[in-house]
């Protein structure tokens, strides 16, 4: 049996989701002989999102130009794109400036109001990417196959949604085993 | 008094005249969905959970406020209802702010729990991401408006049983909000006997003890039962 081409992405998150993925511990050796890691921040050192990803799971919403430009090559290239944890699927805590009014109220407080010396709003276009208006949850800008929600989802989650995955079947995310948010 | 006797999901009831669809089913132990229903205070038909189908009126229709009527027949779980439940559901989250990583009753909140037993692990809207304030002015409690959904429990709770009337609606629509006194901070409005009647009712974490951090919410729903059944039937004990 050929291997799944694997991929794990990280958009507007804390990291959190991914901390958690690797507290999938020794089950990551097994999920290595079915898996080739193809992208991930955890688990390659690849900058280019592949062609052919067969499962990819996508921590945080959409909050910047890189992260919208790399959704929709996401979206292109793989089968199955897994919404990994509350940022991703509700826009979560990133999302909280939305309530703030779009970017410029929050980057002005940040980089203007709080900054103690040499106060400047970062601008760098191609270096430093530009903050959207919103930030989106990822269904928000792409269709999403599976929604995995959770603050972040723990490991024996991730485990439930993903082993299903590699036998080509659709996880059941029902209840409240696959169901909790924060 | 007269009795009626109608059919629910196929099982005949009989039950006094008056009573709602809601009490029907219950007492023919059909579970209904309810999110602003609270035992023991007047029901007022805010979040159309309950939803359900008649037949010969095509109006999908709040258990909790309809009355039964001779030989009607109700379902309460079609897949028209279970989809219509799960929207409902959806919008409430999408309607405020509900960051549950970060809310006092994560784990232990009703609308969490509507979330899971309509199956939604998403919602189809578009979030309105509202600019809404918190209270606590008040010496041991709060609210955080991001996570009413305007049920009007607390309105109900706080004016029905414990007979201070702090709470009431503002405004309409999508700027409607709970208001303590005449628009005061929760803190001066000297009709409050800080009794917490209104923080046990609240079914999301929206009221709440301050001091209370993520997920650490508890309520102590019995009591309100038990109050408003010490008033109606004299039994002083729990
Ligand atoms: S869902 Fe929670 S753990 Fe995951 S990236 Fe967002 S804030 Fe971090
Ligand atoms: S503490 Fe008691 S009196 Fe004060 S608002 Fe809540 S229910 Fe009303
Ligand atoms: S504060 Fe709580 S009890 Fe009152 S209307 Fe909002 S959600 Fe309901
Ligand atoms: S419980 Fe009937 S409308 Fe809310």
């Amino acid at each position: 049996m050929s291997k799944i081409k694997f991929a794990t992405v990280w958009l507007a998150g804390c990291s959190g989701c991914h901390m958690s993925f690797l507290d999938l511990d020794e089950w990551l050796i097994e999920l290595a002989e079915y898996v080739e890691v193809v992208y991930s921040p955890v688990g390659s050192d690849l900058k280019e999102y592949p062609e052919g990803v067969d499962v990819c799971l996508v921590e945080g919403g959409v909050a910047n130009e890189d992260n919208l430009e790399l959704i929709h090559l996401i979206r292109k290239r793989t089968k199955t794109l897994v919404s990994f944890g509350d940022c991703a699927v509700t826009a979560n805590v990133p999302a909280m400036r939305n309530m703030l009014g779009g970017s410029e109220p929050v980057l002005r407080r940040g980089y203007l109001e709080l900054a103690d010396e040499t106060p400047q709003l970062p601008y760098a276009p191609g270096i430093v990417p530009e903050l959207l208006d919103r930030v989106l949850p990822v269904h928000e800008v792409v269709p999403v196959d599976i929604y995995m929600p959770g603050c972040p989802p723990d490991a024996h989650r991730i485990k439930a949604t993903i082993e299903p995955l590699l036998k080509g079947e659709k996880p059941k995310m029902e209840g409240r085993d696959m169901i909790k948010f924060g | 008094m007269s009795v009626r006797t109608l059919t629910i999901d196929g099982q005949p009831v009989a039950i006094a005249e008056g009573a709602t669809i809601l009490e029907a089913a219950k007492e023919a132990g059909i579970h209904i969905p309810t999110l602003c229903f609270l035992e023991g205070v007047s029901a007022v038909a805010a979040c159309r959970m309950c939803l359900v189908e008649v037949e010969g009126i095509s109006k999908l229709l709040p258990a909790c406020v309809t009355q039964v009527a001779e030989e009607m027949v109700v379902h309460t779980n079609t897949p028209k209802l279970q989809e219509y439940r799960r929207m409902t559901v959806e919008l409430l989250f999408a309607e405020g702010n509900h960051v549950c990583s970060i809310c006092v009753a994560n784990g232990n909140c009703e609308l969490q729990d509507a979330a899971i037993k309509v199956g939604m692990d998403h919602t189809r809207f578009p979030y309105r991401f509202p600019n809404r304030s918190v209270d606590v002015s008040h010496p041991q409690f709060g609210i955080d408006h991001n996570r009413c959904i305007l049920c009007t429990r607390c309105v109900r709770v706080c004016d029905e049983i414990e007979g201070a009337h702090v709470w009431d609606v503002a405004q309409r629509g999508t700027a409607a909000y709970i208001v303590s006194g005449l628009n005061q901070p929760w803190g001066e409005v000297d009709a409050c006997t800080s009794c917490g009647k209104c923080v046990d009712a609240c079914p999301t974490g929206a009221i709440f003890r301050k001091g209370t951090t993520t997920a650490e919410k508890q309520r102590d729903r019995a009591k309100l039962e038990f109050l408003v059944n010490a008033r109606e039937k004299h039994e002083w004990t729990r």
